[in-house]
């Protein structure tokens, strides 16, 4: 049977956003290969995931899925993979996703389409395709056997469907001794604080927001400002990230985070090559620099000549009346 | 401590990628080439536990022959010995995985460290089929790394800028991020080194690739953008567009 297997990815009891998009994906195209969308959850009850485009909806328990492990989650989906005979088999490429997916399809002597944009179907074939050289160029690929695709977040939308999923638990066949690698601890990031990768609206700025602890004090809380007002995560380029004013997490470009955004808002930043690579696959793009000359306007959609010192409150007003009213 | 750090020799980041004439790769011409960036880190990684616990690192990378200008590199940064497997062609990281793991089957490893991901094919997949190839614990993504008495304390950088720590038991698959450590620069005695070095050449056992090429092709083009206008008094405006044309707020 043509089915899709998608692993959801649970996070404190419910299903992350960039999971149902996996789901969503996959719904369409087992329908486009004839066959049934099957949810496999590890962590999680699985209740909502019939609505969400799942025919069927696999929940793994036993004791040694009490904390997340690379090589346990890849046992469980190399051996749902074989049990369910899927034609494809799909995630998200969240940082866990990526981590275990790669043992997995190992596992299963497959190779994987890592971080795909686009699935369809050629010839009766599942075809993925993904953003190599940082977004410079795109990679279609099709796998001799079962194909193994992770999904870049916001690439893919959600789906709805008739919820006439039924639960079928699945019983783990390897206890938790067996574990080679097992979370111990998890240490809190900055709480509440957005992933840019995950986001659907960042908002980065580059060394035209000059030194936090000097004279850049005030553009960098006027950027979280309107972050805030808008939802969004904050973004950095790397020279700002060297220079030691934001973290490493926060990095967006080739050597950073690769963000696909609705909104990416890009102030103060010049648009170097390296940079371009990790944002261009934004929906909508917009960039305030000074300079009318920067890189960057060459693909920003919408560009406001301008300092961040006199444009970026101000946009943070406009966006709030725009909100309000 | 026997470490091995696996490079890759990838196309610059500046590098201006497009498709040639087969349609399956990309023009070669002009292309400069670095060791991926982030290889770097597991480079300085591997180094760094050489000088604290004292062992060998040994270079692995398979590539064409003009790898051996990387393979060279990471030595002249202060790696003591180094194996090119040769293989002309691009491959996925199922191939690289697979002929990676037969050779590590032969070669001595408390620990085998990995960039978490490549600048150019962008899989980050890599090091976790080489563990699960061999057996071995994986952490990916580490930004902080401790070993000591056969065993390593890792911490990897997970969803919403969280970092989940393992304990985990050598020999071990450790792939490296940015924040891990501040990688070096070639000195001059590393660099004479780097010239006595030989490095030693052997075909890649690499199987077909996991997942095939059909095509590469140009991203899709982005239309092109318009200045709104100049300072403050654009804001209004942009945020009309967003919301009305743009539909993204
Ligand atoms: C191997 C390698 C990997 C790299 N990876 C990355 C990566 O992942 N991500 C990344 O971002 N970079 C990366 N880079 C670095 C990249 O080449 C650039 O150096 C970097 O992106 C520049 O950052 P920036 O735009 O903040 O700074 P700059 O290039 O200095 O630009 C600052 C901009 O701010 C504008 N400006 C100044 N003052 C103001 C003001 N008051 N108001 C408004 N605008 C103002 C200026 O006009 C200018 O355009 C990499 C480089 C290398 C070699
Ligand atoms: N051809 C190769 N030779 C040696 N190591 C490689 C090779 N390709 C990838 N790697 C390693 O695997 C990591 C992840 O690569 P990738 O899975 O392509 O993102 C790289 O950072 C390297 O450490």
């Amino acid at each position: 049977m043509p089915d899709v297997l998608v692993f959801v990815e649970y996070s404190e009891g419910k299903p992350v956003k960039a999971a149902l998009q996996a789901l969503g994906a996959g719904s369409r195209l087992a329908t486009e290969l004839g066959g049934t969308a099957i949810a496999l959850v590890i962590g999680g009850d699985g209740g909502e995931l019939g609505k969400k485009g799942a025919g069927r909806v696999l929940v793994a328990s036993g004791d040694a899925i009490k904390a997340y492990s690379p090589d346990g989650y890849a046992r469980i989906l190399a051996d749902q993979a074989a049990a369910t005979r899927a034609a494809v088999v799909l995630a998200s490429a969240t940082p866990m996703g990526k981590d275990f997916v790669a043992r997995a399809a190992a596992r299963a002597k497959c190779g994987l389409a890592a971080d795909c944009t686009e699935l369809k179907v050629e010839g009766g074939k599942p075809v993925a395709v993904r953003p190599v050289y940082a977004g410079k160029a795109m990679l279609a690929v099709q796998a001799p056997g079962t194909l193994w695709a992770t999904l870049r977040p916001n690439a893919f939308g959600e789906a709805t469907s008739s919820d006439a999923a039924k639960i079928e638990p699945v019983a783990v066949g390897f206890d938790a001794a067996s574990l080679m690698a097992v979370v111990r601890e998890i240490v809190e990031g900055v709480r509440g604080k957005l992933d840019v990768a995950e986001a659907e609206v960042v908002v980065s700025g580059g060394r035209g927001l000059k030194d936090p602890a000097g004279e850049g004090k005030q553009n960098w809380q006027n950027l979280e400002k309107l972050a805030d007002a808008i939802g969004a995560a904050v973004g950095a380029s790397r020279a700002v990230v060297d220079a030691g004013w934001r973290p490493h997490g926060d990095q967006v470009g080739q050597t950073g985070k690769t963000v696909s955004p609705k909104l990416y808002i890009a102030c103060g930043i010049s648009g170097a090559i390296q940079h371009l690579a990790g944002m261009s696959g934004s929906k909508v793009i917009v960039a305030i620099n000074k300079d009318e000359n920067a890189p960057i306007f060459k693909v920003a959609d919408y560009g406001i000549i301008g300092t961040v010192e006199e444009v970026v409150p101000a946009l943070t007003e406009a966006f709030s009346k725009s909100l309000r009213g | 401590m026997e470490i091995v750090v696996c490079i890759r020799r990838a196309p610059t980041t500046d590098a201006r990628i497009k498709p040639a004439a087969d349609g399956k790769n990309y023009e070669p011409a002009g292309i400069n080439y670095d060791i991926s960036e982030y290889d770097k880190f597991a480079i300085e990684a591997a180094i760094q536990l050489k000088e604290k616990h004292t062992g060998k690192v040994t270079v692995l990378c398979m590539g064409s022959k003009e790898a051996t200008k990387e393979v060279r590199t990471a030595i002249a940064m202060g790696c003591d010995a180094a194996e090119l497997l040769v293989d002309e062609a691009f491959r996925d990281s199922w191939a690289t995985a697979s002929a990676l793991a037969a050779r590590l089957k032969s070669l001595p490893h408390d620990i085998v460290l990995f960039g978490w991901n490549s600048v150019d094919n962008q899989s980050a997949s890599t090091g976790q089929m080489v563990a699960e190839l061999l057996g071995l614990p994986s952490v990916s993504v580490a930004v902080s790394m401790e070993v000591a008495d056969g065993a390593a304390q890792i911490e990897r950088l997970a969803a919403g800028g969280k970092r989940e720590k393992y304990y985990i038991k050598l020999p071990a698959v450790v792939t490296c991020q940015k924040g891990l450590n501040k990688y070096r620069s070639p000195n001059m005695k590393g660099i004479m080194a780097a010239k006595k070095t030989v490095v030693a050449e052997t075909p890649a056992n690499a199987p077909a690739d996991g997942v095939a090429v059909l095509r590469l092709q140009p991203p899709p083009p982005r239309a092109d953008g318009k200045i709104v206008g100049k300072g403050a008094d654009a804001v209004n405006e942009l945020v009309r567009l967003l919301r009305e044309e743009a539909k993204v707020i």
